[in-house]
């Protein structure tokens, strides 16, 4: 039979193990083979085949560079973004000013480090609110059906039927009208409260309709089967199958958050200078575009560079997740 | 020496039936209904069965016959709505599960009860290595630690055959052949030792070869671990060898129930005749196949009288009336046929 055969290509790696492991040259390498031998979780096979990946590298270092930036700004520039002398107004890009100055004559390189600040923050912050919102609902409708199911679905069918631009605009001049005089921390958190009220149905309706596929499968029934509880047949069978819908569309959402913070800044209800941001940046250079084109370009690249990045980390993420495109 | 005893008994069948009580699982009058948008439909109408340590017994029937329903129940997987339990208990060492918290019900699971799913491709969940799957079972329930916990992981798979036990642990459901995965499933099904196994239809999936193979090891861990297991099929040769008891299901009911010689010597009932008739054989090379007149009943409106009286070759006017009880005809067998005795007696 094949069995014999099999098992004798399994015990010729076998003495070699020990008699390894018993070379003095080789002293620490028991300690990480054993290591290896640890079973591993499904994050675990997945970090070991991100590590693999130049994608998630390039993705990665791009974000941790755009995080430092946020977080510590003046690593990156030592000027001014938000005084400016008005005789360097418009003055285009040289070795001094890398970025040249906008109208007010401000550093365009300073505020592009600075917006990172408020554009990654206000749109990683509200992605991460909506999945978490959108996810959490998405599964209790999906898992639970039912009644619970038509009440939440019916919930996010009225978020959903308000369009996004009115409605931010309601919640956004309910709270923060001309007049009102929020500091820079209160406006962030409006953006992406009104943000995140406004887009987690999509999320919702995604995970509902994930969760609703994957119950039904068959290691569903044989896990319950096997006496699993509620608990973890959500966390260890429902949510590994369906995360990585949500982690796509959760990167793209990154993107496109830092542009509506932009349109909310735009409009005159979102962030106000002298908070900088990327989505500032751009509609104040939109009155300039063929005089100074660098005004748009430079806050715009970076904007676009983020994204990227985002998008290029999820689906490195999605990829190492499923393991069959292992 | 006692599995010895046990299976040698067990397969004349009039031991078993004898004792009162002890029993291991006991499915008793158990009704179930399904209620659809189009009107009720009564799928299990009454099925009583047993089954005993180191026994085995297999459920005979053609699809919608009730008998995976049957092991759902007794799992507590039905999925309600639409199916309902409106009668019948399901005795697990004497005490009604059915009246059971969910707690407690979950506890049985895995520890006294384990299932084995027909298609192991899709019972195995694709994100998880095979390893993990069954070594979370000893970390949760049994409070191992991980590297115990993939020690004995490996022992299963060792135990249910998978050449390479080591290597293919930390291998995903999608790099096993469907042998494998079935191997897989059985160990996962058997990590905690259950006293009860249910295997619905675990080789129709499979390849003729392959299905010997499983079977022969289903066959071997039962006798090993003396579990009783029900073993639920449509396939008459799958059974033969591995079963003791054999209890045929038609609309729902019990229509026959006897050990596996009886049943294959003399049928008691019209159905598990047709059934054994309708078995393709060597030296009819060439002729129609023979089959069993009619379809199965719609279980939404089951007939009067003998749910197999249209489909019955021997049916009388009785038989449209009068539902026969499932009766005792000789030594640990049963019928519910009218015409039992008859059929049992002739040539």
């Amino acid at each position: 039979m094949s069995d014999p055969s099999a098992a004798s290509l399994v015990s010729t790696p076998r003495p070699e193990q020990p008699s390894e492991a018993g070379a003095p040259v080789n002293a620490g390498l028991p300690e990480s083979a054993q290591k290896q031998q640890k079973p591993r979780g499904l994050l675990g096979d997945a970090w070991i085949d991100l590590r693999r990946k130049p994608l998630f590298w390039i993705s990665a270092t791009l974000i941790v560079i755009f995080v430092l930036m946020a977080a510590f700004p003046s690593l990156f520039t030592s000027g001014d973004a938000v005084n400016g002398a008005l005789s360097r107004s418009q003055v285009k890009p040289s070795a001094d000013a890398w970025f040249g100055y906008d109208v007010q004559g401000r550093d365009v390189f300073a505020r592009t480090i600075y917006g990172a600040r408020a554009s990654i923050m206000v749109a990683l912050l509200s992605v991460i609110g909506t999945l978490l919102i959108g996810g959490t609902m998405g599964i209790i409708a999906g898992y639970r059906g039912g009644w619970v199911d038509a009440l939440l679905s019916r919930i996010a069918d009225i978020f959903f039927g308000l369009p996004f631009v009115l409605g931010s605009i309601v919640i956004l001049t309910t709270f923060n009208g001309s007049g009102s005089d929020n500091n820079e921390w209160t406006i962030m958190g409006l953006v992406i409260m009104s943000l995140t009220v406004l887009s987690w149905p999509v999320v919702m309706r995604l995970m509902r309709s994930s969760v609703l596929a994957t119950k039904e499968a068959d290691y569903i029934v044989a896990a319950r089967a096997l006496g699993a509880g509620t608990g973890r047949i959500i966390l260890k069978h429902l949510l590994p199958n369906c995360l990585a819908p949500l982690l796509v569309y959760g990167t793209i959402m990154v993107g496109s958050f830092i542009g509506a913070e932009a349109t909310l800044s735009f409009l005159g209800i979102g962030l106000k200078t002298p908070v900088v941001s990327w989505g500032i940046m751009i509609s104040e250079a939109q009155n300039y575009i063929r005089v100074s084109p660098y005004l748009l370009f430079f806050p715009a690249a970076f904007l676009v560079t983020a994204v990227l990045s985002f998008v290029m980390l999820g689906e490195a993420v999605r990829e190492a997740l499923d393991p069959k495109l292992r | 020496m006692s599995d010895i005893l046990v299976s040698e008994q067990s397969a004349p069948g009039a031991d078993g039936s004898g004792r009162p009580s002890g029993r291991l699982l006991e499915v008793d009058d158990l009704r179930v209904e399904f209620r659809t948008r189009d009107g009720v439909a009564k799928v299990i109408n009454g099925v009583t069965y047993h089954v005993d340590a180191g026994e085995t017994l297999a459920v005979l029937g053609e699809s919608g016959s009730g008998k995976s329903v049957t092991a759902q129940t007794i799992m507590g997987i039905l999925d309600t709505p639409p199916g309902f339990v409106t009668g019948g208990q399901v005795r697990f060492h004497g005490k009604d599960m059915l009246k059971m918290s969910a707690e407690q019900r979950r506890r049985i699971r895995g520890e006294g009860i384990a299932m084995i799913f027909q298609d192991s491709l899709s019972a195995l969940n694709p994100v998880f290595t095979v390893g993990f799957q069954i070594a979370e079972q000893f970390r949760v329930r049994r409070g191992m630690s991980r590297s115990d916990a993939k020690k004995r992981a490996i022992e299963m798979l060792d135990q249910v055959k998978i050449p390479n036990a080591k290597g293919r642990f930390s291998n995903y459901p999608h790099q096993f052949s469907g042998g494998m995965r079935q191997r897989a499933m059985i160990a996962m099904s058997l990590a905690l030792d259950p006293e009860v196994l249910i295997a619905d239809e675990p080789t129709t999936a499979l390849d003729v070869t392959v299905q010997a193979q499983i079977m022969d090891l289903l066959g071997e861990l039962q006798r090993e671990r003396q579990m009783g297991m029900i073993l639920i099929t449509h396939d008459l040769g799958v059974v033969a060898d591995v079963a003791d008891r054999i209890a045929v299901m038609y609309a729902g009911r019990i229509v026959e129930e006897a050990n596996v010689y009886d049943l294959y010597a003399k049928p008691a009932h019209p159905y598990t005749l047709g059934l054994l008739n309708s078995i393709p054989r060597l030296d009819e090379k060439g002729q129609e196949l023979r089959t069993i007149k009619g379809l199965p009943p719609n279980l939404m409106n089951i007939p009067s009288g003998c749910p197999f009286n249209p489909r019955c070759p021997m049916a009388q006017p009785v038989c449209r009336e009068k539902l026969p009880p499932l009766l005792q005809i000789g030594s640990g067998r049963a019928s519910a046929c009218h015409f039992a005795e008859e059929l049992v007696n002739r040539d």
